[in-house]
């Protein structure tokens, strides 16, 4: 076979896997602290897009430089994600917090079709055309057959949020806070932690990676529109599922795996099945590792 | 109160059913069928308001056979399981010839109803090639070019004009898209030309540089795509980015203003078939103005088409001396319509002769007719 062919779909799947990783985090995350699976996470992914959008635009027309509008877009895409993520915790979640686990994940697919409902209502359900906030390195041209300037930006990113993380989870007073949460709820607060902060910033961080992903793919395709979390939160949650829900090493394998072997397999065999196949190596992982690849066997009372 | 009003109300409303049921049986009744609401309902109501147009210009010269046209409007939801009880409702009515239906799967189920009553059909938008081409239904016209001439005229053109030897054919695995996709692979096997790859893809993935980098190691003298607009900048606009510059050549689900303005720079050059532009015939001209008249707003999707339907309907009502269906039909076959779309009439199968398709080309941020 080709090295080359093979080097370009990798490369094409670790872009793939970079982004369902982005979103996977703020899945495995706050299943990690308070065991709920968080379905209105795609929809954050969406916002932080659609802000992104706004903003670029607005700045973009007041003359602003290219760089400063990928800073002041990025930036108003991650706050304005966070604070979503914040509000969605605070209203749908933490009221909800004593309820039995099926209440908060009615809850969430609540929270997830009004969100898509709120921006096709408050913008459009048509799709918009995204600026290209990622510039195309001329020194790169003449390898971009083999991966295009946004997807080495995407696979850089992505490497520096999963860095930043891992060090905030590590080394930093909150990690530490976040672990203690995510092992025992009530230990942690009879040791002073204020576990209703953790769970907000949990939520935040969550947000934040989420928004990075949805700025960096929108302008990799170039559009948008209010439906595009679906498809790409279930992708990503599939990722954390296959990599052990709950473990963050687990989340970023697991995006990486499903990135990968999509890719791979369409390049080889066809995209006609590409979902299929996706989905079967999920079948496949789960019944000989129930927990996912990097997961802890969890015994549960039903 | 409430009580009062109600049985205030009640008689009234079954006064008003029995007066409609009793109108005087001296009209010709034209129903139209099709999407009136649900998701489809912006393929739907441009047809009625055309109807409704037409029918006024008509009944105001004097109508048809010395006759008033009266309008029975039926909604089918573009649902085929509807539409069989849209259907017969029409013609338990007494429709005579039916405008309708908008989707080709909604119309495929209502023809054989229509079919048994010895009715016409005419429809302004279902494009399915099997409508005429299976010969099943003699009852059925339609003012649209048909799926096949599409994928025909995008076959000759690549063949004849950018002289493809080998192609590559992506789809969405949608009806509309794989059926267009099917349609060229036969036609593109016909003419001697290699398909060397045929794929669907899944609508709505974020990245589709697999089966880009795919195309491009196969490295294929055209890309054709069948499918809606928003995949289609994707790819064009990834394969742009990989520095291929092969040929792409979309159908009209790609010749949408909103394919240029979200592909931007990298829409340019790319081909799609669609309508031929009419926007220069007077007639076209007219009508477009007396439904911004009307209604206030730019004509919708297939407004010319089900203009063009009715005028040729009553026309061939007129022509045949009476609402026989032989008649209508025979009527329809030979005599020429003046219509938005220039004088048209049916050949045997039932397609309009002179309805056509085009190629566009993206030039400078608007599909410009390739010549």
């Amino acid at each position: 076979m080709n090295p080359e062919y093979l080097t370009a779909l990798i490369l094409g799947g670790l872009t793939r896997g970079s982004i369902y990783a982005l979103i996977a985090l703020g899945y495995t995350m706050v299943y990690g602290i308070i065991q709920l699976i968080n379905f209105a996470h795609g929809e954050i992914y969406m916002i932080g897009a659609f802000t992104g959008l706004i903003v670029s635009t607005v700045l973009t027309m007041h003359g602003m430089p290219g760089f400063g509008v990928v800073f002041f877009a990025a930036a108003a895409a991650i706050i304005y994600a966070c604070c979503y993520g914040y509000t969605l915790e605070k209203i749908a979640y933490k009221p909800l917090r004593h309820a039995p686990r099926l209440s908060v994940l009615i809850s969430a697919i609540g929270m997830s079709l009004f969100f898509q409902n709120y921006v096709l209502l408050a913008q459009t359900s048509n799709f918009l055309p995204f600026p290209g906030l990622i510039p195309d390195f001329e020194f790169w041209k003449p390898y971009s057959h083999v991966m295009s300037a946004t997807e080495l930006v995407i696979i850089v990113t992505t490497a520096i949020v999963m860095v930043l993380l891992t060090l905030l989870i590590k080394f930093t007073r909150i990690g530490k806070a976040m672990r203690a949460t995510s092992q025992d709820k009530i230990m942690a607060s009879l040791l002073g932690i204020n576990v209703n902060q953790i769970i907000s910033i949990t939520f935040i961080v969550g947000s934040a990676t989420a928004a990075i992903g949805g700025l960096l793919i929108a302008s990799h395709t170039g559009q948008i529109n209010a439906y595009m979390g679906f498809l790409v939160g279930i992708k990503a949650f599939v990722a954390a599922v296959l990599g052990g829900i709950g473990s963050i090493p687990g989340a970023v394998l697991g995006a990486f795996v499903l990135g990968l072997s999509e890719s791979v397999f369409t390049g080889y065999v066809s995209s006609d099945y590409e979902d299929v196949f996706a989905f079967l190596i999920l079948v496949l992982i789960l019944i000989f590792r129930p927990s996912g690849i990097l997961g802890r066997d969890q015994t549960q009372k039903v | 109160m409430r009580i009062f009003l109600f049985s205030l109300l009640f008689p009234a409303c079954v006064f008003l059913m029995f007066s409609c049921g009793e109108k005087p049986a001296d009209t010709i009744k034209l129903g139209v069928a099709g999407a009136h609401s649900g998701d489809l309902a912006s393929y739907g109501i441009p047809s009625v308001r055309a109807a409704q147009l037409v029918v006024k210009k008509i009944n105001a010269a004097g109508g048809v056979l010395g006759k008033q046209v009266e309008l029975l409007i039926e909604d089918d939801a573009c649902k085929p399981e509807i539409a069989g009880n849209t259907a017969t409702k029409l013609i338990s009515d007494g429709a005579d010839v039916v405008l309708g239906h908008i989707c080709s799967g909604a119309t495929k189920a209502a023809l054989g109803f229509y079919k048994d009553a010895g009715m016409v059909c005419m429809s302004p938008s279902a494009t399915n090639p099997d409508l005429t081409f299976s010969g099943e239904y003699p009852n059925f016209f339609r003012t649209i070019a048909n799926d096949a001439a599409q994928a025909r005229l995008q076959v000759d053109f690549a063949v004849n004009v950018l002289k493809v030897k080998k192609v590559a054919i992506l789809h969405d695995k949608g009806d509309y898209g794989k059926g267009a996709a099917e349609l060229a692979r036969g036609y593109f096997e016909d003419a001697g030309v290699q398909v060397i790859l045929f794929e669907g893809i899944t609508t709505g993935t974020v990245d589709y540089s697999a089966i880009v980098i795919k195309v491009n190691s196969l490295n294929p003298d055209a890309v054709i795509w069948g499918g809606y607009h928003p995949e289609a900048s994707k790819i064009v606009t990834l394969m742009r980015k990989k520095n291929m510059d092969t040929p792409f050549i979309g159908p009209d689900g790609v010749k949408d203003a909103t394919f240029i303005s979200v592909a931007g720079e990298y829409a340019e050059g790319v081909y799609a078939t669609g309508p031929v532009d009419i926007s220069t015939n007077p007639m076209a001209i007219l009508a477009g103005k007396e439904y911004q008249d009307a209604f206030g707003e730019e004509p919708g999707a297939f407004f010319d088409q089900a203009y063009a339907a009715t005028l040729c309907l009553l026309n061939a009502i007129e022509k045949a001396g009476s609402t026989d269906y032989s008649a209508i039909v025979k009527s329809l076959h030979t005599h020429l319509t003046d219509t938005p779309f220039g004088k048209i009439k049916f050949d045997e199968k039932g397609d309009a002769i002179g309805v056509e398709f085009a190629v566009y080309k993206v030039e400078n941020g608007v599909f410009t007719e390739h010549k």
